[in-house]
């Protein structure tokens, strides 16, 4: 049987259309707006830095460096040792300091302080500060991290 | 002169808009005052628009320049220190009026229905606001708003599912550099910018469709309340507290010029005594003070969830108060207002006796 006029007329078919092209058009976009919006891969952080004409640290005191793209920092504990942890706090990021006093690395963003081990001693971080094994050459520091398969490391010259 | 106004009006059609102003009434009662905050907010904003745009002819978004700039603004331009500072401190007077604005319309249920899209729209003004604050802070590129920036980036980093996208946003990247700056700089003069006008727009609009809210106790004995033409008695107002607020702001940039501290640098520890703006004291002690670790969750990710939750609680608030929708007094809401309010006080009072 015909029907004397269509189930489907001109008008909702074009409605359906605009909608469907209106649809399509924020659809694709979405995709490459997020992609520009957020940044892409910048590739892994270096597993090792050499730091050449790095100054001499006194016994109880500390230095910022730069491992990679985040700050480090190098201690030399009152007894001499030389130490290498991650300057940033894993509270909420801040540069921490070593501080002289107390022979402790501090956040003074939310008072966190770490011993000398990056072990937390007080205040809200939440884990400890990553070490970074420290090897002293004839003229140069390599600060690399531990657990870093040796011998095929990225490096970075600081 | 006759004959220009003439002119101007048949093809303006701006006649029709003064005769709806005439005949628009406002309700007056022994609550008109908290009527008052939100034009003040208005007028505030527009200072924001002009001070912005001037500062916007020497300002240089990169980190090399930033604080040279600002630097440049206030050292040796005329007039350059007191218009940063009359920026600054009007954005200040913002964030105050718009918790005023936020906390009266709140205790006086203004968001009973049909009015929830206006408590909402509100919300996220106040939002939109925060995150004005939070952008332009960075914006001189000093040593004390780079760390505020990493905390505050950090908080919206710990949101859960959200949250290391929004990091990857705000940030431009893992950690903090040149990126961030450009990318609160286009944040604030631009994005931001559209946002709150278009959500003032729908704001206001629907305050105009729906009329201004009388409180309950009033609304229930007509005896209490009279109306007055917002053109030009309630205009009027506006005006004299607008001037009275403007008077405040020029005093304050005068008196109390901001400071500029010092540059910022991404290789050196966070200062002592870093604290972030006022506003966002409460939260910061609340960071402080959670322990590292509660039950099995991190104290940080914790105290995140706790502040996003509160946000989504006043966002849903008209959806809540089941009592105020149906005209009943409702002492749990209000109750809830009033303990909101103190912890902020309480909070913000304990970050500034811990200095």
């Amino acid at each position: 049987m015909k029907l004397k006029e269509s189930l489907f007329t001109r008008r909702k078919f074009l409605n359906w259309s605009l909608t469907a092209s209106l649809a399509a058009l924020f659809g694709t976009a979405v995709g490459p707006v997020w992609r520009f919006v957020f940044p892409g891969e910048v590739g892994p952080e270096p597993t090792e830095v050499e730091l050449k004409d790095f100054p001499e640290l006194l016994p109880g005191t500390g230095k910022l460096f730069k491992f990679g793209r985040h700050p480090a920092i190098m201690i030399r504990t009152p007894d001499g040792k030389l130490k290498s942890f991650t300057a940033v706090c894993t509270h909420f990021e801040c540069t921490v300091q070593y501080k002289k006093d107390t022979n402790q690395i501090w956040c003074a963003c939310h008072n966190g302080f770490y011993d000398t081990n990056g072990k937390v001693v007080s205040g809200p971080p939440p884990r400890p500060l990553e070490e970074y094994d420290v090897a002293v050459e004839k003229d140069k520091i390599i600060v690399s991290r531990r657990g870093a398969p040796k011998g095929e490391k990225p490096k970075e010259k600081a | 002169m006759i004959n220009l106004k003439n002119w101007f009006y048949e093809r303006t059609g701006i006649e029709a808009i003064l005769d709806f102003l005439r005949k628009k009434q406002v309700p007056d009662h022994k609550y008109t005052f908290w009527y008052y905050p939100g034009s003040i907010l208005l007028i505030l904003i527009g200072v924001q628009i002009i001070t912005g745009c001037l500062l916007l002819l020497y300002y240089k978004p990169t980190i090399e320049t930033a604080y040279e700039s600002v630097s440049f603004i206030t050292k040796y331009l005329p007039f350059g220190s007191f218009l940063r500072s009359l920026h600054a401190w009007s954005s200040d007077l913002i964030i105050a009026i718009a918790f005023i604005h936020m906390f009266s319309t709140f205790l006086l249920k203004s968001y009973r229905p049909p009015r929830e899209l206006i408590w909402i729209s509100g919300t996220f003004l106040m939002f939109i606001l925060l995150t004005f604050g939070f952008s332009g802070y960075l914006l001189p590129w000093n040593e004390l708003s780079l760390f505020a920036t990493s905390v505050g980036t950090q908080i919206a980093g710990s949101m859960p599912i959200i949250g290391k996208y929004l990091l990857l946003f705000l940030r431009g990247g893992e950690y903090i550099s040149g990126d961030t700056l450009t990318r609160f700089f286009a944040l604030h003069v631009i994005i931001l910018p559209l946002i709150l006008l278009a959500l003032a727009a729908v704001h206001v609009l629907l305050i105009q469709h729906h009329g201004m809210s009388v409180p309950p106790s009033v609304e229930s004995s007509p005896a209490k309340k009279k109306d007055i033409p917002f053109y030009p008695d309630f205009l009027l107002y506006d005006a004299v507290n607008g001037l009275f607020v403007f008077s405040g702001l020029v005093i304050l940039a005068l008196f109390l010029p901001k400071e500029l501290g010092i540059k910022a640098d991404l290789l050196a520890p966070a200062p002592a005594g870093i604290k972030p703006e006022w506003y966002f004291l409460f939260m910061f002690e609340t960071l402080k003070l959670i322990p590292s670790m509660v039950l099995s969750f991190e104290g940080k990710q914790l105290g995140v969830m706790i502040f996003a939750l509160g946000a989504v609680f006043l966002i849903c608030i008209p959806f809540l108060d089941r009592w105020s929708a149906k005209n009943k007094r409702s002492p749990l809401f209000t109750l809830i207002g009033f303990g909101i309010l103190i912890y902020i006080f309480v909070m913000t009072a304990i970050s500034y006796l811990g200095e």
